[in-house]
């Protein structure tokens, strides 16, 4: 379903990521973990037309999209929860949540599909009209997510749900995502919480400094030598 | 008196509000202020006056038409220079926009000469109405409706409408709302066009009892550089309140105080407000 092959990319031609290649196939929940600064969250601009490769490309279901505008992106089904929420603060979470419908253009389908995001948060239901600045953090994290939802993606990029949330909510959080995945959306979640991410993930890609050092099936890389040293300190 | 005086203070500040709102708009979505806010306005003024003395178009009837243009002149604006200075650090796009001002100004003293020129006979002119005990012209109230309904629809828009979401999503987060799918280069046009359809319409309303000069926008950018610091930037409600203190103010000040003294009295209250709250009355 996704392609990245050979990516090159970063700020002001600051390179980052360096000659990056994995995929996502339809279905899935894959992980790329790594830590502080490795190039997680910069992959994912990458992949949504926030920022534009060096070199390299970006494939959707056949298509090339890393010459396309952020916007156009959204329309073919990907969805980014960026890192930080950034979450409309000043706007009430409903409208928040229209936002994330913005490029359905049926008022019937969005309402349809407000119903279905209200079914797996329902404490965002009763919180409608509240504004986003007004939630907690962890609520303004199921926020994003929800509004992610809100255009009805194929894949959805999820980017370190579990920053700044309580251990509890970091299970609550990954489960809903485990419930989004098993109703058929593609997740490729980007995580620093690498067992947590492991744990849940079909796939996964270890990231270090901006490079691919390891990939696996989440359980091989939970138990592989390079994953325990490297991040669980064992 | 007093309240012939109130009257006629709030007539102008409903004016100056929507005046401002164009401004604060521009601001509150793309962190510009456009020094040519007022010669937009200024445009508006000499459309309507020609369309009056060429083709003896009443502006209230023009007044669409000229809310159309100066849309079209905002639009222009910004595919045109500020597409391309937005993103350019420090002064550039201030200076772009100051630059524009002058231009459109020398161009119009170019094209049409310095003079004054009135509407001099149209629908509202020289017509008073009786509102309870005051006295007040109907060009002022007609203005001030006018300005009212305009404010109105802007407001309803920005709130209640996909596309007016999508403008307060680019002001608060121009990247996420990248993410939703908005297309934020339209978005900036269409602030810009708004901003313009703002003073268009406030431009049509006031060359009923305005003279209509080269420079007859300099004073009121400037009210409404004011206002927009009062109001908060970026605030539109708060430019809607801030419009009408200063309305009250202006006309206050220059019944009891004395009328060369009115927009000191103006710029006072301004240092004065902005020393207790810096970032505005209303602001964030
Ligand atoms: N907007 C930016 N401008 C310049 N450099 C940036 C920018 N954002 C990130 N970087 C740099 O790119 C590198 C990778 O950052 P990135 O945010 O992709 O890492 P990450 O893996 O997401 O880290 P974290 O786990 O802390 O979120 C870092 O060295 C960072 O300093
Ligand atoms: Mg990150």
């Amino acid at each position: 379903m996704l392609k990245v092959k050979n990516l090159n990319t970063g700020y002001d031609n600051v390179p980052v990521i360096f000659d990056v290649s994995f995929e996502v196939n339809e279905g899935e929940l894959v992980s790329i973990v790594g830590s502080n600064g490795a190039g997680k969250t910069t992959i994912l601009r990458a992949i949504s037309g926030l920022i534009r490769p060096f070199s390299g490309e970006i494939e959707f279901e056949g298509k090339r999209i890393d010459v396309m505008p952020a916007h156009e992106i959204v329309s073919l089904g990907i969805a980014h929860v960026p890192e930080g929420r950034h979450v409309f603060s000043k706007m009430s979470v409903r409208d928040n949540l229209l936002l994330g419908a913005y490029t359905i253009d049926s008022e019937a389908e969005i309402e349809k599909i407000l119903k279905e995001v209200f079914e797996i948060f329902p404490r965002l239901k009763e919180r409608e009209g509240q504004k986003a600045e007004t939630l907690s953090g962890g609520e303004q994290q199921m926020l994003a997510i929800a509004r992610g939802l809100m255009s009805r993606p194929k894949l959805l990029l999820v980017d370190e749900m579990s920053l700044g949330l309580m251990p509890i909510l970091v299970d609550k959080v990954m489960e809903i995502l485990k419930e989004i995945s098993k109703r058929g959306i593609t997740v490729l979640l980007v995580e620093q919480k690498v067992q947590e991410a492991l744990e849940m993930a079909d796939r996964a890609y270890v990231l270090q400094t901006g490079k691919i050092i390891g990939h696996g099936t989440g359980s091989e890389l939970l138990t592989s030598d390079l994953v325990k040293k490297a991040y669980m300190g064992m | 008196m007093f309240a012939q005086v109130i009257a006629s203070g709030l007539l102008l500040g409903f004016v100056y509000s929507l005046v401002a709102i164009g401004l604060t708009l521009v601001w509150g979505v793309m962190d510009i202020i456009n020094f040519a806010h007022g010669e937009f306005l200024m445009i508006a003024m000499y459309s309507a006056f020609w369309m009056y003395s060429l083709v003896n178009l009443d502006p209230l009837v023009s007044l669409p038409i000229v809310a159309v243009l100066v849309f079209g002149v905002g639009v222009l604006t910004y595919k045109l220079i500020i597409k391309r200075v937005i993103d350019a650090p420090g002064l550039t796009a201030l200076l772009a926009t100051f630059g524009l001002s002058l231009f459109i100004r020398n161009l119009a003293q170019f094209l049409w000469s310095p003079n004054y020129r009135f509407i001099g006979d149209c629908f509202v002119s020289d017509k008073k109405v009786m509102l309870g005990p005051v006295v007040v012209g109907l060009p002022q109230l007609v203005a001030a409706i006018g300005s009212i309904i305009m404010t109105l629809l802007v407001f309803y828009f920005i709130q209640r409408t996909k596309t007016g979401r999508a403008i307060q999503a680019a002001a608060l987060d121009r990247n996420t709302a990248k993410l939703m799918g908005i297309d934020t280069e339209k978005v900036y046009a269409l602030t810009f066009g708004l901003s313009g359809a703002c003073v268009g319409v406030a431009g049509a309303l006031m060359a009923s009892f305005f003279p209509v000069s080269p420079d007859a926008g300099v004073l009121y950018s400037l009210l409404a550089f004011v206002i927009v610091a009062l109001g908060g930037f970026g605030n539109i409600s708060g430019a809607l309140y801030g419009g009408l203190i200063i309305g009250l103010a202006e006309a206050l000040g220059g019944y009891y105080i004395g009328t060369e003294f009115k927009y000191a009295i103006v710029f006072l209250i301004y240092l004065l407000v902005i020393q207790v709250r810096p970032k505005g009355l209303f602001g964030w």
